[in-house]
């Protein structure tokens, strides 16, 4: 990535909270984050770690009774945090287009495709309908469907999930938006149709040169994709770098721990590494401390800062809590015993 | 002698149309597959959806019923419902589906779910059941107090491990795993694989493991086949598939794969760009004139690939 691009969002001190039994819990505690044109950041994480509650929180698709929003998400020099609604309906779609994980209930079933798509085009252009047509019939081309003027009039469940997803695609970058974001694009979809997907998108991120956003808990899909990741834990990024940086030398114990349960071993008795406890829920969850703490319970108290901040361990590499020193897992003994002082359990 | 042998496997689905509803047409769903799983190993099937891996799964376990061919059990025919019903087949044969959230009865608690099995082959008291609930709930490593809780109370991860013990409730000796993990997220999915295999380990359970994710089978299979078109492609060792592949659908699909190491990414991008025209271009070359997959032929003792038989020769002529 260059980072001489052009800014498009600068998010600081995010935090949207929803209400539950009249409390207001952080989902999203404390973000930021930017994003540059030509730039693909991938936010990765597993379910329950905030990593869609962030994206509806940057288009403001949350319910303002339930919940809260507070902070900056400043996108050329308007913040969108408690912007109006009908100024946001100007900007969803023209500026942000967003593509939805399952295609099949963000469609809507009862529009042609081609209808679905114009929408954006009537809203935000000044294009008269046969404008729009030859419009529609170019984005569905540009997406790689092979027959436009069919898919244009045929209707969703008419459609494969592969197509359906490239009708998602065509429909996020009508209007060419400078901002796309894409949240979990490619999950419901088989190995090699993703493939294609992901090439799509980063085709159509060099042709019109938006700044892509990706929701994925696919590492494979984020080191093949990305520019720069995100490690998102209980509604706080983790861990922060270019995808080099990240992959290579990951440094937090929740994205080597993450690394480390892949399924890629050779050996067939070799055993999956397993993450303790599970990701707390929003209610439960512990706001103090560092929040990974009690899944690495073999980490003394001693080795985690008592206000986990991120540190800068190199230009653009950004690690949270100090922890990261002194992490061994509990069956790499040499690194133990080369390692940090702490209480080695198979000692003798 | 193994486990299971499918011989000749066809599941025809028929297509009605016209006035009078007559059967125009048939949907090959499986299309003559043969395959055998041995006693305690993990068996793959492979395959992207649309491929027939899930049909030929409920074949076995009898919830599909088969057009033609052989499923033999211990050498035994089972491929019809009497005779799975005179060797206790059913009890045998136990599925773990992939949605759990769907495949548990949300009105029942989990003690009525896991017992289900156990009170349709085994006679036991009410106290003895509930003993066996509670040490197949330690097994898949769940509080023996989830036993009056109901399905919706747990996460996924969870779930899905209730749903690994109602499949080992009542001993079996296959488990066929329809997408296990695939709704899970890693640290969980790594959770559920290392219960599957433990179980493996301590009663000697063979599985039929059915998914689309080539790393998963990696780790849990040594053979392995890969489905197209509700025919197999290759079939052959985990060492003949992921280091040898011979056909373009496989090597296909291997170049899909999104790999962790981001410095060889551009690499594997073009890689995957010139299988992929390789497969559009070349269709004639791995599939017949109806577009089916060639029968299978044999180029090693394990290794099995479907190609015209001229293009088998020679290749054999490379390997030997």
């Amino acid at each position: 990535m260059d980072t001489s691009d052009e800014l498009l969002l600068d998010i600081q001190h995010l935090h949207t909270a929803f209400r539950v039994h009249d409390h207001f819990y952080d989902a999203v505690d404390d973000i930021s984050l930017t994003l540059h044109k030509n730039e693909i950041l991938a936010l990765v994480g597993e379910s329950g770690s905030g990593k869609s509650t962030l994206a509806t929180s940057i288009i403001g698709l949350h319910n303002p009774r339930n919940t809260k929003v507070t902070g900056d998400i400043m996108y050329n020099e308007l913040n969108l945090v408690g912007l109006n609604e009908a100024l946001f309906n100007r900007i969803r779609g023209n500026d942000i287009g967003m593509i939805f994980q399952d295609p099949l209930s963000a469609l809507n079933p009862l529009m042609r495709i081609g209808e679905q798509i114009a929408e954006s085009l009537v809203y935000h252009t000044k294009l008269n309908e046969k404008e729009r047509e030859a419009r529609v019939l170019q984005l569905l081309e540009q997406v790689g469907i092979p027959d436009p003027p069919l898919t244009a009039h045929q209707y969703p469940h008419e459609l494969s999930g592969g197509m359906r997803q490239r009708v998602m695609i065509a429909i996020a970058i009508a209007c060419k938006p400078p901002i796309i974001i894409a949240d979990e694009p490619t999950t419901a979809l088989d190995v090699t149709i993703q493939a294609q997907i992901l090439d799509l998108l980063e085709d159509i991120q060099k042709e019109i040169g938006s700044g892509i956003l990706l929701i994925t808990h696919d590492l494979g899909v984020v080191a093949e994709t990305a520019d720069t990741v995100a490690v998102m834990y209980s509604g706080q990024i983790v861990e922060q770098g270019s995808v080099y940086q990240v992959f290579e030398h990951p440094l937090h114990p929740y994205t080597r721990s993450l690394l480390r349960s892949m399924p890629q071993a050779d050996s067939d008795d070799e055993e999956l590494h397993v993450i303790q406890g599970t990701v707390p829920s929003l209610v439960n969850m512990q706001r103090t401390g560092d929040r990974f703490a009690p899944r690495i319970p073999w980490m003394p108290a001693s080795s985690h800062e008592e206000h986990p901040v991120l540190h800068e361990v190199e230009p653009g590499h950004l690690v949270r809590c100090t922890c990261y020193k002194t992490f061994y897992f509990p069956d790499e003994k040499e690194a133990a015993a080369a390692g940090a002082p702490q209480n080695a359990n198979e000692g003798e | 002698m193994s486990l299971i042998e499918i011989k000749d496997l066809n599941i025809h689905y028929p297509i009605r149309s016209g006035f009078f509803n007559r059967i125009t047409d048939y949907v090959y769903a499986v299309d003559g597959i043969n395959f055998d799983i041995e006693e305690g190993e993990t068996y793959g099937l492979i395959g992207e959806s649309g491929s027939g891996k899930s049909t030929t799964g409920k074949a076995i376990v009898g919830l599909e019923k088969v057009t033609s061919g052989q499923i033999l059990y211990n050498g035994q025919d089972v491929t019809n419902r009497h005779e799975r019903k005179k060797i206790k087949y059913n009890k045998d044969v136990q599925m773990i589906f992939q949605d759990s959230m769907s495949s548990l009865n949300p009105r029942k608690r989990i003690e009525d779910i896991i017992a289900e099995p156990i009170r349709n082959f085994e006679s036991m008291t009410d106290t003895e059941e509930r003993d066996r609930v509670k040490e197949l709930l330690d097994i898949v490593g769940m509080p023996s107090d989830s036993i009056y809780k109901y399905p919706h109370e747990f996460s996924g991860g969870q779930r899905q491990r209730i749903g690994v013990a109602r499949a080992v409730a009542t001993h079996p000796k296959l488990i066929v795993a329809d997408e296990p993990v695939s709704a899970l997220d890693l640290s969980v999915q790594a959770q559920v694989l290392n219960f599957m295999k433990q179980i493996q380990k301590e009663f000697n359970i063979s599985y039929l493991f059915i998914s689309h994710d080539l790393g998963v089978v990696k780790h849990m299979c040594r053979n392995l086949a890969i489905m197209h078109r509700g025919r197999l492609v290759e079939v052959g060792t985990r060492e003949d598939i992921y280091n040898n592949p011979q056909h373009i659908y496989t090597k296909r699909l291997l170049a899909a794969i999104p790999k962790v190491n981001p410095s060889g990414r551009e690499a594997d991008k073009a890689h995957r760009r010139e299988v992929e025209r390789e497969f559009q271009d070349h269709q004639d070359k791995w599939y017949d004139k109806d577009g089916k997959v060639f029968p299978l032929q044999q180029i090693t003792a394990t290794h099995s690939v479907a190609l015209p038989p001229d293009e088998v020769t020679q290749i054999k002529s490379e390997v030997g």
